[in-house]
Order: structure tokens, then C-alpha cells, then sequence
């Protein structure tokens, strides 16, 4: 198929030139970037900037505006049929959604399930997998994330970064192959921010393309491929994060930096 | 404030506990004049009941009579039988409702607003009144092609007995009631469940049937139990229609017989309190079934008269930034939700 040959050579996430409004503010102007197949790219920023909103816009939980942004080659949210755009139906938007993982700030996790039960919900419903092959699976992904022993146990009798982590591990569970992290340690104490980071960097070893949005600059020091500071809905500046951080060109770069380091 | 009393017994903070102040044993205050009023309460009861018992009005004699007749026993299955078939469609009407009202479009959601602006703003003894001429109005129910000949006609006193008549008009107008309740419970449930479940690719459906509705439930139960206790009351009203074999018109047709209206009156009191005094029991048990696992106490009770959820809950009044109030609250602002 000529789709998965250019799938293949394309990169896993192409912005050109996004833009996004919500009424009349204009929260992403024109955005444009590129993350090569398992790279893991950080977006940085003070908040308000534009960063979960961009994030939002790849899983298509927000719409976009104007330019073109696809993932795997495929454009996200709409077809384009001759010279015409078409939105998607629900089913083939999420369809699309199956294979991009998403980490919330808030976790988000459902309580009325426990650890093992939310991550087994979406491939048993939605991937039509068998019981017994999820909650291997699922058993797999608890361990992964240094929770094997806290399956049976409700996200409410959990600490934050058991949590984040569950909802790590049922992102992973739909064998995504792009992960979006939204703030995944804002909402944690000091004290659990290291576990949720070290699964984190564990994934990103793995080969994993991610996106992350972050605060954590030693994180992103550590793990990006690529750091983008993102400022009033543009990229300010972007590039390797060892000169973005420690040569920042840009003077609200070197303003945010200053605050943050 | 504290601290200061903090500082007047520093030995109690100490963390090895070598030396704990002993135990406060105090006189307890008195509260004499609340003693005085509940034994003037008690007297005034025992009063009440021993004049009541010795009464001729009351005439026990006839209570005794009728309280276990046949008729008052199958008037009290009517009675339950309106009430159960009424609930089950006014349940089932206002779920579909409340979706009508959360839809994005406008005009669905337009009419859910109609609907329920018609059914709550008149009184049901009136609207019982209207269904009870139904068949005056709509004298035929035909099937086919408007403006053209029917295909099928059917007579509509054939076609509808009294007793659907007032299921029907009791339910209608509970459905508007039960609307509001769903729309609460389902606003309840945070906006980040509905995101989760969508970034997982599941379908509007499932999200709703496995990660929305099951939540909701805790909130949409309690008022639940409230609307059956108050729509078994509500059922005494299809007298409006008329239907009288239910509890109340029955004993009104029987004391009518025997020109001795009030022992029947206690009559249809004392079935009617023996049916929402079991109600009020399973409702303690659902209540505490469905707060399992939740680190809180039972949730809020509902207004019995209204229906409506305190606003405390902060759902009804503006559901769009209450929501993303809450995904926001850790920093940033720069994802507000979808366009409502």
C-alpha cells in the first residue's frame, strides 16, 4: 500500500503551521515542528503558552484550526480528498486515537475500577482482545511500572505516583506508538515526582516516541532529543536541550529559564 | 487560637510521650430547659394518642374493619402498581432527556428544555386533569400518511384504559423531574473521565456505559429513592383522571358508601406509611451500596419537593467552567475544553 510506505519514512508527529483559537483567543499560532520516530521531544513553557493545548490538538481532543498536523504520516481529525478537507466520524477519530497514549496531569484514572481493571477496559472493549490475554498483559504493564503487587487495589487507595503510574500503564496497554505525557508530575508531591520521571525514562529507552510536557528541566535535560520553549501560542526557540538550557538566544527564553532553574 | 492552647499543655505534643497530661474529667454542662421541653413534648403525644384512642370521630372500630378489607388491599396493589410502571418509564424518559439536554446540537437540546419547561412549570394534579381528557380531545388515533386518509383508525377510549391514562400522566411528568437528576449526575463525573476514556479510543457509548454512568450513579440514587417515595404519594392525585382504584379513590368511594369519611382516611395513611417506611429502609441500604469505596460520607441529600440537587454541588448552574475549573486548578491554563 502506497499509505504504509509513506508511513513508514514519515516522521511520527509533522506540525506546519498549526494554529488553534478558542473564541477569540488565539492559543497556538502557527506552529511547526517534527518528531522523528522514537525520539522524545519535551515542550517547555510558562502556562498559558500553548503547550497541552498543542498536545490536545495531536490526539485530536482538540480541533485544529488551520495548517496540517498528522501523525504516522496520517493527518489527524480530517481526510483530505481532493482539494477538500472532510472531518472524520467518530469511529475513524478514534480509531485514530488507539494508537497515541495520553498521560494526564490529574491521572484521570477511573475509580470505580481497580488499577488493573482500568488498564484492561480499553483493549478488552475497544481492541476486542480476549479477557485472559489483557490481564496478562495488563499484569505485565503493573510490573513494568513497579506495581505488580497493587492490581486489585482502587486508584483512591493509591498515592499519586502510583497512580500516574497505573495511568502510564494504561496508556501503554493499547501498545500505543506515540505517548503524550500532559504535566504527568505537576500534580504530584516533591516526593513521588523521581518514580513517575524513572518509568518515564525506562519508556523513552525503550525506543518510544514521546511528547512531554513538563516543568521537570532536569528531565528534559536528561531524556529530550529535542526541547521547544513555547511562549504566547509560538515555538520561541527549540533544539538539542543541553543549548537551549544552557545557551538560551532568546530573551524570554532567558526570562522563563531564570524562574525556573 | 490553637497555638496558644497548644502552648497551655505543650506535654501533649511530645513526641515520646514520656509525660502525657492525665485526661480532662470534667462536670458535664446541664441542659435543664431542653429536658423541660422534651418532657413537655412526650406528655403532649401521650395526650394526643389517649384522646385519640377514646375519640368517636376516629371510630376505630371501623379502621379495624377496613384496614385489611379486599378492596383497600388491591387498591394499595393499584397504588403500587402506578407507582412502579410510572417510575420505570419516567426513569427510562428522563436518561433520554438528559442526554437530549448535554447534546451539542441545538434544537435537540431545544426541545429537551420545552419538554421539560411544560412539565415542570404546570402543577401534575392539573396535567392528570388534561390526560383525563385525552380521549375527549384526540377522540381517534389514526395511522398513515397525514393529510390523507388513515390507513388504521382506532377509537382512543379502546385504546388506552384509565389506568394507562394516569401512568401515563404521572410519568411525563416525573421523566422531567428525573431529568434533571440524570443531567446532575452525569455533570457530576469529571471532565478528565470522559477525556480518558476518549483518548483510549473508546466509542461516545462505551465511555458513557463504562466510565460515565457508573459514576454518576451515586449522585443519581438518592434522589432516585426521593421520587418514588414522593410519586407513591403523587399517585393519590389520578383521582384527577378519574381513575379511582388506587388507594385514595377507593377509600373515598367506600367511605362515600358508609358516610364515615375519616377512619378510611387513616386507612389509606396507615398503607401509605407502611409502603414508604419500606422504601425509606431500601433507600438506606442503596445509599450506602452505591458510596462503597468512596472516602465520603452518604451524598448530599436532594430537595424532596423540587428534585433539584443542592447547588453545592455546583452542577447545574454553569456545568461548562465548573469543569474545566477543576482540570485547571494545578497550573495550566492553557487547555480549556471543548466549545460548549
Amino acid at each position: 500500500m502506497t499509505n504504509a510506505a509513506a508511513a513508514s519514512e514519515a516522521p511520527m508527529v509533522l506540525a506546519d503551521r498549526v494554529s488553534k483559537s478558542f473564541g477569540s483567543n488565539e492559543v497556538l499560532k502557527s506552529i511547526s515542528l517534527t518528531v522523528p520516530r522514537g525520539e522524545v521531544m519535551c515542550l517547555v513553557g510558562p502556562s498559558g503558552s500553548g503547550k497541552s493545548t498543542f498536545l490536545r490538538c495531536i490526539n485530536h481532543l482538540e480541533r485544529v484550526d488551520a495548517g496540517r498536523l498528522s501523525v504516522d504520516g496520517v493527518l489527524v481529525g480530517y481526510e483530505e480528498r481532493g482539494d477538500k478537507l472532510y472531518e472524520l466520524k467518530p469511529r475513524e477519530a478514534a480509531r485514530q486515537r488507539r494508537d497515541i497514549g495520553m498521560v494526564f496531569q490529574r491521572f484521570n484514572l477511573f475509580p470505580h475500577m481497580t488499577a488493573l481493571e482500568n488498564i484492561i477496559e480499553a483493549p478488552i472493549r475497544v481492541n476486542k482482545l480476549k479477557k485472559d490475554a489483557a490481564v496478562a498483559h495488563g499484569k505485565e504493564l503493573l510490573a513494568r511500572v513497579g506495581l505488580a503487587d497493587k492490581a486489585d487495589a482502587y486508584p483512591a487507595h493509591l498515592s499519586g505516583g502510583q497512580q500516574q503510574r497505573v495511568a502510564i500503564a494504561r496508556a501503554l496497554a493499547m501498545e500505543p506508538k506515540l505517548m503524550l505525557f500532559d504535566e504527568p508530575t505537576s500534580a504530584l508531591d516533591p516526593e513521588l515526582v523521581g518514580e513517575v520521571l524513572d518509568v518515564m525514562k525506562g519508556l523513552a529507552e525503550s525506543g518510544m516516541t514521546m511528547i512531554v510536557v513538563t516543568h521537570e528541566m532536569g528531565f528534559a535535560k536528561e531524556v529530550a532529543d529535542q526541547l521547544v520553549f513555547m511562549d504566547g501560542g509560538v515555538v520561541v526557540e527549540s533544539g538539542d536541550p543541553d543549548e537551549v538550557l544552557g545557551n538560551p538566544q532568546h530573551q524570554r527564553t532567558r526570562a522563563f529559564l531564570s524562574k525556573v532553574l | 487560637m490553637s497555638d496558644s492552647g497548644r502552648s497551655a499543655t505543650p506535654s501533649r505534643v511530645s513526641p515520646d510521650g514520656a509525660s502525657q497530661a492525665e485526661a480532662i474529667r470534667a462536670i458535664r454542662l446541664r441542659h435543664p430547659w431542653r429536658n423541660v421541653f422534651a418532657v413537655v413534648l412526650v406528655a403532649m403525644l401521650v395526650l394526643f394518642v389517649v384522646d385519640a384512642s377514646q375519640r368517636d370521630a376516629y371510630s376505630w372500630e371501623n379502621f379495624a374493619k377496613f384496614v385489611f378489607d379486599r378492596r383497600i388491599s388491591e387498591a394499595a396493589g393499584y397504588t403500587l402498581l402506578l407507582t412502579v410502571y410510572s417510575m420505570v418509564i419516567a426513569i427510562i424518559l428522563g436518561v433520554t432527556l438528559a442526554v437530549m439536554r448535554l447534546s451539542d446540537n441545538p434544537v435537540v437540546k431545544g426541545i429537551a428544555w420545552l419538554y421539560l419547561w411544560v412539565f415542570r412549570g404546570t402543577p401534575v394534579y392539573v396535567q392528570l386533569v388534561f390526560w383525563g381528557l385525552f380521549a375527549t380531545i384526540y377522540s381517534t388515533i389514526d395511522i398513515g400518511v397525514p393529510f390523507t386518509e388513515p390507513w388504521l383508525s382506532f377509537e382512543t377510549s379502546d385504546l388506552i384504559s384509565v389506568f394507562w391514562l394516569a401512568v401515563i400522566g404521572l410519568a411525563l411528568n416525573e421523566s422531567a423531574y428525573m431529568a434533571e437528576i440524570v443531567r446532575a449526575g452525569i455533570l457530576s463525573v469529571d471532565k478528565g473521565q470522559d477525556e480518558a476514556a476518549t483518548a483510549l479510543g473508546m466509542s461516545w457509548l462505551q465511555t458513557m456505559t463504562r466510565v460515565v454512568i457508573p459514576q454518576a450513579m451515586r449522585i443519581i440514587i438518592p434522589p432516585t429513592g426521593n421520587e418514588v417515595i414522593s410519586m407513591l404519594k403523587t399517585t393519590s392525585l389520578v383521582s384527577a383522571i378519574p381513575f379511582s382504584l388506587e388507594l385514595y379513590g377507593r377509600q373515598r368511594d367506600i367511605s362515600a358508601v358508609i358516610f364515615d369519611p375519616i377512619p378510611l382516611l387513616l386507612v389509606a395513611s396507615a398503607w401509605y406509611l407502611l409502603f414508604t417506611s419500606i422504601l425509606m429502609v431500601g433507600q438506606y441500604f442503596l445509599e450506602k451500596r452505591f458510596s462503597r469505596g468512596v472516602g465520603q460520607a452518604r451524598p448530599e441529600k436532594v430537595d424532596n419537593a423540587t428534585g433539584a440537587i443542592p447547588l453545592s454541588t455546583g452542577v447545574i448552574t454553569t456545568p461548562g467552567t465548573e469543569r474545566e475549573s477543576g482540570a485547571d486548578a494545578n497550573g495550566d491554563t492553557d487547555a480549556p475544553g471543548k466549545d460548549h
